[in-house]
């Protein structure tokens, strides 16, 4: 046995242990909508979770995330508290953004996390700034931009995609195709489905890696966002992966076919990864136990907090329409 | 000896400001569309790409969407970006941008991040060049919290403006009038900063209050030399700051007044003029001894022909008819 090998099974643990905290918090939050304790538009990654786990794992604490409203997946694995997440759908004044923002719009300062932005492709242009900033300020820093399939058909992914190239800003931009913008179809939305290969004729290094696969995720999310802190310049995955349940809670889903849901759910990442962790005889049934019994643990201490959480008062509600505080 | 007058145009003291704004602060940029090689497409930044070099005056690709959101981002990274868009017409296509992130996030974040963020824009119409390049669109985006919006109409306005929106932790979005940049007018030598709170009464009187802002200040201004001459004493209020509305000042104006005008190149349907207005009906409804006239576009776009153009926007004549209707009506 080679010296590392200890240190690869800790790390692959930690990868499971991700995606399994995810995936029982989002089981959770059905449950939580389903009591009327989380209310509004609430979109699951379930399916999606390696994409988060591995390309979290290529970004340092000085990175900062751009994400879409499905994040709560990015926002947990990058490391905002599941109790402030939770308190956030709860609509507390606990929550990552005092209950303002819900589950579409988790902010977090501390970890540099951006949001949450609920317009399709609004968060490039966005993306591109902070990288502007850094650039323009010398710091080697990524800016981690996540979008699904659907952003590519937006203008602004395009005016973003060009302005990051040609200003040479160091943007990671993640496309997580999950092959549906809503409930449209790739190729019904795309006169090209090789995203890819769309991204590269912006002149910026692309290439298309199995979501499914959270090694593969962080291996290339680490080359690329090398690739970008090093060399200053954008650079594009295509993370091919899919999501088992609906679009959101509304979706009746019926623009897709059962057989289709269940040949991906062949793929899901978490069992693959016990599968293969299991019958190397590095994972046993006490392990798979202890990270099930951490998550409920972390799941079940998120609920207390954001059911012991407080209103906003309605005093309140102004506050920060315009900053409060003077400019540093 | 800095009280000596310098002689200038609005443009002149509008580079003077950012050339200021740059010196003064390392985090400044200027970026937009033309607005190095070119010199600005109205010529206010030229020179400056020259003197700061192509990181910090940054000519952009035509993606307002892309640059004014880049502002934003930027802005959140440390920056103190100011945003060109060449055109109010051209910042549709960023609106999103505009209203979704720079206006949202402050508050949808719970106070989390701060975006000082600059974005200044040409308004107006009067120069032939058509109904998609001479929208008055200040009155949509006054609609938006989130957002403080600037009218400089004056020199010193120009000049004095941008420091304080610079210093602002909020987005700020400032508008100049295509029409001004060509005004002359002396301004003190080491002229600076201006409040960006009130508004400001540009001429005193005691018989009416015009209530305008940017292009139609000059337009209310000949109004109340030519009602002067008639014997009439118009005060005229300039609003320059759109949001939030010096609500104050223009209360007090009215109620020493007694009739108000108010003058705007928007269209009149929700119009700037109509939030002014019902502003007065709240808060002044018993101090009026006649109803709030408003002088506005025509509800058309903007036409080409010049006897068309001018028939559509607010002239100097139509206020004055406005307020000799009022003398008639009133007591």
């Amino acid at each position: 046995m080679s010296a590392a090998a200890p240190l690869e099974r800790e790390h692959d643990m930690h990868l499971l242990a991700q995606m399994l905290r995810v995936r029982r918090f989002e089981e959770k939050c059905v449950e939580l909508y389903s009591a009327a304790k989380i209310r509004g538009f609430m979109h699951l990654y379930i399916g999606e979770e390696a994409v988060a786990v591995g390309a979290m794992e290529a970004l340092e604490p000085q990175d900062a995330v751009v994400a879409t409203y499905r994040e709560h997946g990015h926002a947990l694995v990058r490391g905002v508290s599941a109790g402030a997440i939770m308190a956030e759908m709860f609509g507390k004044l606990e929550g990552c953004s005092r209950g303002r923002g819900g589950s579409m719009h988790l902010f977090d300062a501390a970890t540099r996390f951006y949001g949450g932005n609920a317009i399709v492709g609004g968060g490039l242009p966005l993306a591109a700034g902070l990288a502007l900033a850094d650039k323009l300020q010398g710091r080697a820093r990524v800016t981690a931009c996540f979008f699904g399939d659907g952003a590519v058909a937006e203008g602004e992914f395009h005016e973003s995609m060009n302005l990051s190239a040609l200003w040479q800003l160091p943007v990671l931009f993640l496309c997580e195709n999950n092959m549906y913008a809503m409930g449209t179809a790739l190729e019904r939305e795309e006169s090209e489905t090789d995203l890819a290969l769309k991204a590269s004729s912006y002149e910026m290094s692309a290439w298309s890696v199995d979501g499914m696969d959270v090694r593969a995720v962080e291996e290339a999310a680490r080359r690329a966002a090398a690739e970008v802190r090093d060399g200053s310049r954008p650079c594009f995955l295509e993370l091919r992966t899919y999501r088992f349940r609906a679009h959101s809670m509304y979706d009746p889903d019926v623009y897709r076919s059962k057989e289709e849901i269940e040949r991906w759910r062949a793929h899901d990442p978490i069992p693959a990864l016990t599968a293969e962790l299991r019958d190397a005889g590095l994972l046993g049934d006490a392990d798979l136990q202890e990270l099930e019994r951490a998550a409920a643990e972390e799941i079940e201490a998120a609920i207390a907090f954001a059911e012991a959480g407080t209103l906003e008062p309605v005093e309140d509600l102004e506050r920060f329409v315009y900053a409060e505080e003077p400019l540093a | 000896m800095s009280a000596q007058a310098v002689k200038l145009t609005y443009r002149e003291a509008m580079r003077q400001a950012i050339r200021e704004a740059l010196l003064a602060d390392a985090r400044v940029f200027l970026m937009g569309e033309d607005v190095g090689a070119y010199g600005g497409c109205f010529g206010v930044s030229k020179g400056l790409l020259e003197e700061f070099g192509p990181q910090r005056i940054r000519d952009t690709p035509l993606s307002e969407s892309a640059f004014v959101g880049a502002g934003i981002g930027a802005a959140m990274g440390g920056m103190r970006p100011i945003v060109e868009v060449m055109t109010v017409n051209f910042c549709l296509l960023a609106l999103d941008q505009i209203m979704n992130n720079a206006a949202t996030i402050s508050h949808m974040s719970g106070g989390q991040f701060q975006i000082p963020l600059v974005i200044r824009m040409t308004t107006g119409a009067g120069r032939q060049v058509a109904a998609q390049h001479s929208h008055s669109l200040e009155g949509w985006l006054a609609h938006i919290p989130g957002l403080k919006l600037l009218a400089p109409a004056t020199l010193e306005d120009a000049r004095g403006m941008l420091a304080p929106a610079l210093a602002d932790p909020s987005p700020v979005l400032i508008f100049e009038h295509g029409s001004l940049y060509n005004a002359e007018g002396e301004l003190p030598d080491g002229a600076g900063a201006v409040d960006i709170e009130r508004a400001a009464i540009r001429r005193a009187g005691g018989d009416v209050s015009l209530i305008a802002y940017g292009g139609t200040l000059p337009t209310a201004l000949k109004a109340a030399d030519e009602l002067a001459s008639a014997g009439v004493q118009a005060e005229v209020l300039d609003l320059r700051v759109l949001r939030p509305l010096d609500e104050r000042a223009i209360v007090e104006s009215v109620s020493r007044t007694r009739r108000a005008v108010i003058v705007d190149e928007g269209w009149r349907s929700g119009s700037l003029a109509a939030e002014v207005s019902a502003r007065i009906m709240e808060q002044a409804f018993y101090e009026l001894d006649a109803p709030v006239e408003r002088v506005c576009s025509a509800e058309v776009p903007m036409p080409y022909a010049q006897h068309l153009e001018q028939a559509a926007l607010p002239q100097a004549q139509t206020i004055v008819t406005a307020v000799q209707r009022m003398q008639g009506a009133g007591g």
